[in-house]
């Protein structure tokens, strides 16, 4: 019996690595994914859907997820910086809010000591106001908030985060002071929700996801995204196209620790680009809605560079970063 | 009786047997992570998440359901065994249950725990069935203000967690008030009192915080005893079941339970804390045996079991009308709707009726199957408690550390856990209450950001919380409960007089 099993776990790992050299002309990676936050928020549902992508389609041997929650991702990358320098085989997810998240925390690490990957998904930010406001689009809205920016409410996600710049942005382009702006912070987009649903505020901001079954449901009236063109799921124009300059989007990303070879980055890379060819990784971006903006190499790294710049420029004028 | 209909349908749903075999898994995961502190009903649905991928839809939605109302059973289990609350859920739970379970009472504190649960689960899941479509409405309108005038009643009327002594009491609640600063401020963006440690950015976990003073504060207390005076530890005195007494003593409070947690628990930002708390300050008020709270009172169990239950029930209401998560668990379920295309909302019971209504059915079937695995169980687990007692803390201490690292892998995280503990001990030392501390924490916070919020949105105008009239009833209710007492005791010393 143990001879039996013996032989099929022989046969089986000669099977497993034929395949592996059939499929891949590179050695297939086992990755490590971080995701610097807890279970269930976006970057670890975007780590867990890469680690199913990865393996599913077989482009990666393993993927292994952990968790390092903490202070909006600014304890996850002190521990890739610190503790994983030259590792080739870990990644860690982040994302837009992380860039704000280290101003705020004044974190002795910053992203330009990771060595960037690329970017995933990105989602674009919804202003919202409830179905029976006055405002009926961007122009009412920057008209009110230009009138007196205090005596317009929004609601959105915690301070500092991505709906907060986006708030300031567009008060800031609808010509009124973005440091008197109204921001109500709330823990999460649903608490936010629930404030616009009850007519509390003046406007909402967050996620279009966060929003999508509101508008279609005729309670929220959908004031614009922030993308540059009208995107295919809605029926109003961006904001941008309605004459307010404002363009923001809360993407998601990958990077490496500092300190690995070109080759090794070139691997991480390689496999990344696969995976976002890959049709798993299609699917599952399908089904949890996230738009593919997926761009690798020098082009992420300037992205990030330029983010971190115009971020830490808006968070200064809000007051939230002191220069 | 258009829901009935539609209950029945979704029965049929829920009985197939592979969806009862969900269902049992679900629950039998749930009640095992509810056990271990630290794996919570949260992490489990997110480990799951990937596997169940591939699976159908109403299957793996139900077992998450299981899994829901198996931690809410599993968390008290242990609250009043070891006295460590897997959640803060439980806490309310783990004063007067580890109290009865020292006293030998164990086995009905358990018991009075299954059934309220079931009793009150049921209730709310009925509740759930008929009134979700109407109570998110009152929900919705539910702004700042109200939430904060609903602090304020939670403040009031937890003053009887006080104990005996009012200045004891006030000086653990404003530990607890100052310890709920810790971290960055969530209308500002700044950090307090953190001293520049990032740990100490996302505040102190309240888990941390609860198994620390409970748990580990009283195996130090224990151990500091020993050589004075060994505490002998009986297992089972009396009945191992409810008697005739308990379930005199024990069904006003489940019902009562039912009352606060579901309606709090469907609140966007409610939660199961304060129905739990506002439950035990209640029984207390209302106990016809006030001399037997602090020495293990059965209706300090009953009410806030009841109560946790029911707000688990409530928690759907909003995540399937509205599809808003209003805790980590009900976010990773929305996550797992949302990997079959499902997004609950105000479309949900339109789109996907079968679905949702064989959700709700299974929730009966899991309630009714914890009941059945829980009941006969209670005499295995009080045997627990017949472990010698340095074997037994020394058990819980290594339980509450993996617990806590399991939870945040972070040194800093053991230290505070340390230092709670140094705390607890030196609180039941001195005999300072330790139920006002974890009531500060957790409430603290809530109340001062919906009170900014509040401020906020007025433009800086107090009266807003007068202008809102659910807002200004719960003020009123507020000021008489706290104005009543006084009253009364005037009333009685008239009264002596005229004797």
């Amino acid at each position: 019996m143990t001879q039996f099993r013996k032989g099929l776990w022989r046969s089986a790992l000669a099977a497993a690595a034929v395949a592996g050299f059939v499929t891949s002309a590179a050695a297939q990676m086992e990755l490590k994914i971080m995701a610097p936050a807890a279970p269930g928020g976006g970057w670890d549902q975007t780590a867990r859907s890469m680690q199913q992508a990865l393996t599913q389609s077989g482009i990666a041997k393993s993927a292994q997820v952990t968790n390092v929650p903490g202070a909006g991702g600014s304890i996850g990358i002190a521990q890739l910086v610190n503790n994983s320098k030259g590792d080739g085989n870990q990644l860690m997810v982040m994302g837009y809010v992380m860039v704000g998240a280290l101003l705020t925390n004044k974190s002795p690490i910053t992203l330009d000591q990771t060595t960037p990957i690329a970017r995933l998904t990105t989602e674009y930010e919804a202003i919202v106001v409830p179905a029976d406001s006055p405002i009926k689009n961007a122009k009412d809205l920057a008209t009110a908030i230009k009138a007196d920016p205090a005596k317009v409410t929004w609601a959105g996600g915690s301070a500092g985060g991505v709906d907060h710049i986006a708030a300031a942005l567009f008060a800031k382009a609808a010509g009124a002071d973005p440091t008197k702006i109204n921001y109500i912070p709330f823990s999460g987009g649903g608490e936010a929700l629930a404030a616009i649903l009850g007519g509390k505020v003046t406007a909402g901001i967050s996620g279009y996801g966060e929003f999508e079954s509101q508008v279609k449901a005729g309670k929220l009236r959908l004031i614009g995204l922030t993308s540059a063109k009208k995107t295919a799921n809605v029926d109003v124009p961006s904001i941008k196209e309605q004459g307010i300059d404002l363009e923001i989007a809360n993407w998601r990303a990958v990077v490496a620790p500092p300190g690995i070879s070109a080759d090794q980055k070139k691997a991480l890379t390689d496999t990344m680009d696969k995976m976002a060819k890959s049709k798993e990784w299609q699917e599952i971006l399908k089904a949890k809605g996230w738009e593919d903006a997926y761009v690798s190499g020098d082009a992420f790294t300037k992205i990030l560079a330029d983010e971190q710049t115009r971020t830490k420029d808006v968070l200064t004028a809000v007051g939230l970063v002191k220069s | 009786m258009e829901a009935f209909a539609s209950l029945a349908d979704g029965l049929v749903v829920a009985i197939q047997p592979a969806n009862l075999l969900f269902a049992l898994i679900g629950v039998l995961l749930g009640t095992a992570v509810g056990v271990l502190p630290g794996i919570g009903p949260a992490l489990t649905v997110a480990l799951l998440l990937p596997i169940t991928f591939k699976l159908d839809p109403a299957g793996s939605i139900i077992m998450f359901a299981g899994i829901y109302y198996g931690g809410m059973y599993g968390g008290s289990t242990t609250a009043i065994l070891i006295n460590t609350p897997g959640e803060s859920a439980s806490m309310a739970t783990a004063l007067e249950g580890n109290l009865m379970a020292k006293a030998g009472r164990g086995g009905p504190a358990l018991a009075t725990a299954a059934i309220g649960s079931f009793v009150a689960g049921t209730i709310a899941t009925l509740g759930l069935t008929l009134l979700a479509p109407y109570l998110v409405d009152i929900a919705v309108s539910f702004g700042p203000e109200d939430y904060f005038a609903l602090m304020v009643v939670a403040f009031v009327t937890v003053s009887a967690t006080f104990g005996d002594s009012p200045v004891r009491g006030l000086t653990s609640l404003f530990i607890g008030l100052m310890l709920g600063l810790v971290g960055i401020d969530l209308l500002s963006g700044q950090s307090r009192l953190s001293f520049g440690v990032p740990e100490l950015y996302d505040n102190i976990e309240v888990t941390t915080l609860a198994v620390g003073l409970f748990a580990v504060g009283e195996a130090l207390y224990v151990a500091s005893r020993r050589h004075i005076q060994e505490e002998k530890l009986e297992a089972v005195r009396g009945s191992l079941w409810m008697t005739k007494e308990d379930w005199k003593r024990s069904w006003k409070p489940w019902l009562r339970g039912t009352m606060f947690g579901f309606p709090i628990g469907a609140l966007p930002a409610g939660g199961a804390e304060i129905p739990t708390f506002l439950s035990y300050a209640t029984e207390r008020r209302l106990t016809k045996h006030p001399e037997d709270f602090g020495k293990g009172a059965i209706e300090g169990v009953a009410g806030p079991e009841a109560a946790n239950n029911a707000s688990a029930a409530g928690t759907l209401v909003p995540l399937l009308t509205l599809g808003l998560p209003t805790s980590a668990t009900a976010a990773m379920m929305l996550a797992g709707f949302q990997q079959y295309n499902i997004n609950p909302g105000p479309l949900l019971f339109a789109q996907n009726a079968d679905l949702v209504w064989g959700l709700i059915a299974s929730l009966f079937i899991a309630n009714a199957m914890l009941l059945v695995l829980n009941l006969p169980l209670v005499g295995l687990w009080v045997k627990l408690l017949t472990i010698p007692q340095p074997w037994l803390y020394a058990g819980i201490l290594v339980f509450a550390t993996m617990g806590t690292i399991a939870a945040n892998p972070s040194p800093v995280e053991l230290m505070m856990l340390t230092v709670f503990g140094v705390l607890g001990f030196l609180m039941r030392r001195f005999d300072f209450p330790i139920a006002p501390v974890i009531v500060g924490m957790i409430l603290g916070p809530l109340a001062e950001s919906q009170l900014r919020r509040a401020l906020s949105i007025s433009l800086g105008d107090p009266m807003t919380l007068l202008q809102s009239p659910i807002s200004a009833t719960l003020l009123t209710i507020a000021l008489i409960a706290l104005v009543l007492p006084f009253f009364l005791k005037g009333l009685g010393r008239f009264k002596a007089v005229e004797d």
